[in-house]
């Protein structure tokens, strides 16, 4: 296809001719085209399908405030919805399909929508869609979902890398306008450090579209050569196709930078965009202005757009949306726009000012005091009826009009920290208020100075005073500076059908109903018309109905007030937010120093929190993981077994108050711990319920050893550091985590003492008498490499924990595994470590849920009262010490092969199963293979005085009901003599 | 936001953790009469102002310092950042 809408001029590169696809037609275009700008160029002007009525649809602007030519990019698992044509750069094989359209985008079927319009108006979800309730979730929404819809899904996984990064600078620009270019000059020109972010790929803003000059030059190579001189500077760096989408606390802004979106192929590695957290002293707001539309009969059809956007067509990118134009504005910019569409050749058939003392021109036809009242053209304007002053109506045949309605500065930003605009009369718009974001300032036409000279001065003097710059008085160019006056004129009275926010299908009619109805407030008005909260925020909407909401209200603008802006202020996808955050990296993974050994073991493993951990080791010939698991366990039990406890917090405490910190923090008493011994250590939080367990051991008078559970870790190191630091600021005692330091391995089993005489050097006696249970102490292993050995117990067997530095973590469980030969040792994995906590009746995580106290799980002897300890003042509240509270049982089928259901509820065995009735509830389970039987440990109400009771474990939700006894908790050597063997 | 540590100068607040008021530095006195009622009050009861607040900070991807931040809660202003160790002190603690 031929451009036949392509004009002269332009910053296109016309020696370069690449080819692009929209709806698998083949079209050719030039670099420097937009995906908006090619289209034009090509004769197209129906883009997509509007989103509740299917009314066709065109360009409305050229850049990111665009409504309505949205497109799906790119094909397979790269698709993306909901992208403005208006953006999007044009290269070689760029792929863009229309939405929102079936079967085809000139015959949409859903286009009967249209005809139903009356039946669709504000608030139609809410009036239509009540009854029966049941009907919304399986019959109403799945239809709307589909009738409304947006852009689809690939429904596969982005392949392409996405990423973030932080910057930091003493002046960050947004916008690189003549406000924006000339900021950055003065601020780099002094040495400052600048960062110069614009959306476009191309700097120079509204310097692009225009055709009068500054200095001596045309406005488009000033902004050139600017751009020149600041690419020279180190201090300055230049974002292009960078959207500042927010403007955080304390100077920090958020920018999407578009790195592979305009590049066929993306090179290895690199990024498609990059999310950017800039650090700024300060921030110099240049984002221009954006035209605004007046609202008329049928102002929606393909080829209606603004004035400002036919004219960035024509001159930047040499394209105009048709050959026949008319203009239809209440202020002079439109008449800009007629003169150099004229001067490109392009036929004006009228310009419309609704003012009666509109300028007159000798080119082409001014009617003074006009207004359009209706158009025509199914999927693009054909005709446009004109409202003459004297009554009389005359039609116009164009096929484009370019609507002026005056000029909104974009002041999104300065509300991000919850600044308010504030009204201007003389420019009928909102300009940023004085309650801005802290260290931003506004230059140019976002601050309401709209024209060249004005931008130019201002972003000079804005990046002066922002950097506290003396005596600094830039050269600035000659420039247009024509005041500006803007007498505001919303919509054309008498309207059915005028269209506001195009995206969302809302019109002036809907707006002036649900004032009607009762919408008093700028906020419910957007809610109940969804006028605004399409993905363009109504960026071309929102001051119109604003403005229409006033009138009908009989108040002024300032006193409707607005709504607020919120970042992001253009669309980011999900992606970036995620960066390489995603999959297998969603979080860090932690391998413990002997986790290669466990891979080629084959074992299974499991994350614990940012851990991975042996779940258990399958064996040849095993087929399911109990075979592996009851195996561990009991080869542990009838030998030894090791496992790896290397993921336990371990936190070193010293100093000499180290004995007095730990009866602070631990509910038990530690001052009288000898040294070379270790004890069970409880912890509270303040609440009295209980926070963590562990032990701690004294390795000297001023040294102790304790250790978490793995998922505490953190949380428990955060808490000692608080009670040191802000309970107990003057006790002598430090605090580090050395989790990472440390590989640690359990040895549990009968012959646990004997594997370790192995590996332990001679000279430390590890016997029953010289190391008996609880012990504790530092020791040599395999010939002098320094070790702690701990004999405690979570197995319920006589067991060891061995502590080595990490790097010496995979060669010691190598060598327990050779050593351990002739004892048939065996690795255990967490499942198998589970089973034998379980039958020892040890409490874990399962029970140390947050609602549990001391007392819950049996242990409510071991709160000391003798002393101050986190937590146990508020312990003994009344309820938390009545005589029925929850104690830990044991819990045990009455035919063992019966499962026993974590999570299940224990009920009476008569009477009701409901909730008023629970007993209890069971938090573990397991198959014992010692017992040979399904086991379980539960909190159960009054359980200490319940032993041997049957009841029903019940889960309502599984329609389950097992009969089960209540039984001690500690299943397997009750008496501990195994411990202390 | 940005927090201005004593010891280290401003830091991005993603470094740190969030406790709460700093009224948790005002452990009450376990032998008091009134324990049981003092910390109750301790543990549950605090001000919600709209303005200026003291709040905790722990430094955790840093030196693990816990702070003790005064931010204005409506504007995220921080008008002081102080090591809770010698607020703790200031306020009277010690062993």
């Amino acid at each position: 296809m031929t451009q036949n809408n392509r004009l002269s001029g332009g910053q296109i590169d016309r020696n370069t001719t690449v080819n692009f696809r929209f709806d698998n037609r083949n079209y050719t275009a030039h670099p420097g085209d937009t995906l908006a700008s090619a289209l034009l160029a090509n004769d197209v002007r129906l883009i997509g399908r509007s989103f509740k009525y299917h009314r066709p649809r065109g360009l409305l602007t050229a850049g990111s405030e665009e409504p309505n030519g949205i497109v799906e990019l790119r094909s397979g698992n790269r698709q993306e919805p909901n992208t403005r044509a208006t953006t999007t750069e044009m290269f070689d094989g760029l792929e863009a399909q229309s939405q929102n359209r079936w079967p085809s985008l000139k015959f949409d079927a859903l286009g009967v929508n249209d005809l139903f319009s009356n039946f669709l108006s504000a608030g139609f979800y809410y009036k239509t869609f009540m009854w029966p309730t049941a009907f919304w979730e399986k019959v109403y929404e799945p239809i709307i979902r589909r009738a409304a819809g947006l852009g689809s899904l690939s429904m596969e996984a982005d392949p392409d890398e996405y990423d973030k990064g932080f910057r930091h600078c003493d002046l960050l620009i947004i916008g690189a306008g003549p406000s924006g270019l000339m900021a950055a000059l003065t601020a780099g020109r002094a040495g400052a450090d600048v960062i110069l972010a614009d959306e476009d790929f191309r700097f120079g803003g509204r310097l692009n579209s225009e055709t009068f000059s500054v200095g001596d030059q045309s406005a488009n190579d000033w902004a050139a050569q600017a751009v020149a001189e600041l690419s020279s500077m180190p201090n300055v760096r230049l974002m292009a196709r960078t959207t500042v989408i927010g403007a955080f606390d304390h100077g920090i802004y958020g920018a999407v930078e578009r790195t592979g979106d305009h590049v066929a192929t993306l090179p290895a590695g690199k990024p498609r965009q990059i999310l950017w957290r800039i650090y700024t002293k300060k921030a110099l707001l240049c984002a221009g202005s954006t035209e605004r539309p007046i609202a008329f009969e049928n102002n929606d059809r393909p080829g209606i757009m603004m004035a400002s956007a036919l004219r960035t067509y024509a001159n930047r990118f040499a394209a105009t949306a048709s050959q026949r134009v008319a203009i239809f504005t209440n202020n002079d910019d439109g008449h800009r726009t007629a003169a150099d569409l004229h001067a490109k050749g392009v036929h004006i058939c009228a310009v419309i000012d609704v003012r009666k003392d509109a300028p007159v021109n000798y080119d082409y036809e001014v009617l003074s005091g006009a207004q359009v009242v209706n158009t025509k053209g199914r999927l693009g304007l054909t005709f446009v009826e004109v409202a003459l002053p004297d009554g009389s109506t005359r039609t116009l045949e164009c096929g484009a009009l370019g609507v002026s309605g005056g000029w909104n500065p974009n002041v999104h930003l300065t509300c991000h920290q919850r600044g308010r605009p504030v009204w201007n009369d003389d420019l009928a718009a909102f300009v940023p208020g004085s309650n801005l974001p802290v260290g931003l300032s506004v230059a140019g036409a976002a601050n309401g100075l709209m024209s060249t000279y004005g931008a130019l001065q201002s972003g000079a003097e804005g990046a002066a005073a922002a950097l506290e710059l003396k005596d600094v008085r830039p050269d600035l160019p000659e420039a247009e500076d024509t005041p500006i006056a803007q007498k505001p004129f919303w919509y054309v009275e008498g309207c059915k059908r005028a269209w506001l926010d195009q995206q969302n299908d809302v019109t002036v009619k809907d707006v002036k109903l649900s004032y009607q109805e009762g919408f008093r407030s700028v906020e419910h008005l957007k809610r109940y018309t969804t006028l605004g909260m399409a993905t363009d925020q109504g960026k071309t909407s929102n001051i119109s109905a604003l403005a229409i909401m006033a009138e009908v209200a009989g108040k002024t603008i300032p006193e409707t007030g607005t709504t607020i802006f919120r970042p992001p202020y253009t669309p980011v996808p999900i992606s970036t937010f995620a960066g390489r955050m995603k999959g297998q990296e969603f979080h860090p993974t932690r391998l413990t120093p002997s986790h290669y050994w466990a891979k080629e073991r084959g074992a299974v493993f499991v994350e614990v929190g940012n851990w991975l951990r042996a779940q258990w080791f399958p064996l040849p010939g095993e087929t399911h993981w109990r075979e592996s698991v009851d195996r561990e366990v009991r080869q542990t039990r009838a030998s030894v077994g090791v496992c790896d406890c290397t993921t336990l917090g371990k936190i070193d405490v010293q100093g000499a108050d180290a004995a007095d910190f730990l009866n602070r923090v631990y509910a038990n008493g530690f001052a009288k711990l000898a040294v070379r011994k270790t004890r069970y250590g409880l912890m509270l939080r303040e609440d009295g319920m209980v926070m963590d367990d562990g032990t701690a051991a004294r390795l000297a008078e001023d040294h102790f050893v304790v250790t978490t559970t793995t998922a505490n870790a953190v949380n428990v190191y955060r808490h000692m550091e608080f009670v040191r630091q802000c309970l107990f600021p003057d006790m002598d005692v430090q605090l580090i985590s050395t989790t990472e330091s440390w590989a640690q391995y359990a040895v549990a089993g009968p012959n646990s003492r004997k594997l370790l005489q192995k590996i332990v050097d001679p000279e430390f006696d590890i016997s029953n008498d010289a190391f008996p249970f609880m012990g504790c102490g530092n020791i040599t292993v395999c010939g002098g490499l320094r070790a702690r050995l701990f004999r405690i117990s979570f197995s319920g067997e006589l067991a060891f924990e061995i502590a080595v530095p990490s790097r010496y973590g995979d060669a010691l469980m190598r060598r327990l595994m050779a050593d351990g030969e002739d004892f048939d040792v065996v690795p255990y994995g967490t499942e198998a470590l589970g089973v034998m906590r379980i039958e020892k009746g040890h409490a874990a995580g399962n029970e140390l849920n947050g609602t549990t106290t001391a007392l819950n799980l049996g242990l409510g002897k071991m709160v000391s009262k003798k002393k101050d300890s986190i937590g146990s003042t508020l312990s003994e509240r009344e309820a938390l010490v009545e005589p029925d509270v929850l104690r830990l049982v044991g819990i045990k089928p009455v035919s063992p092969e019966e499962k026993v259901t974590a999570g299940g509820h224990l009920m009476n065995t008569a009477g009701p199963v409901d909730a008023a009735h629970d007993q209890g509830y069971v938090t573990s389970a397991a198959y014992s293979p010692i017992l040979n039987s399904n086991i379980g440990l539960g909190l159960l109400k009054d359980g200490a005085n319940r032993m041997g009771e049957k009841m029903r474990l019940v889960s309502p939700l599984t329609d389950l009901t097992v009969e089960v006894e209540i039984v001690s908790a500690h299943f397997v050597d009750p008496e501990g003599e195994r411990l202390r063997a | 936001m940005i927090i201005n540590h004593p010891l280290l100068g401003p830091r991005d607040s993603s470094e740190f953790t969030y406790l709460g008021d700093a009224t948790l530095i005002n452990r009450p006195d376990w032998q008091a009469e009134d324990a049981a009622e003092a910390f109750y009050e301790y543990g549950y009861v605090r001000d919600n102002p709209a303005g200026k607040h003291q709040e905790l900070w722990f430094h955790e991807a840093g030196d693990r310092s816990w702070l003790v931040v005064t931010r204005d809660t409506t504007t995220h202003e921080i008008s002081k950042v102080e090591l809770a160790r010698d607020v703790a002190r200031a306020r009277g603690r010690s062993k």
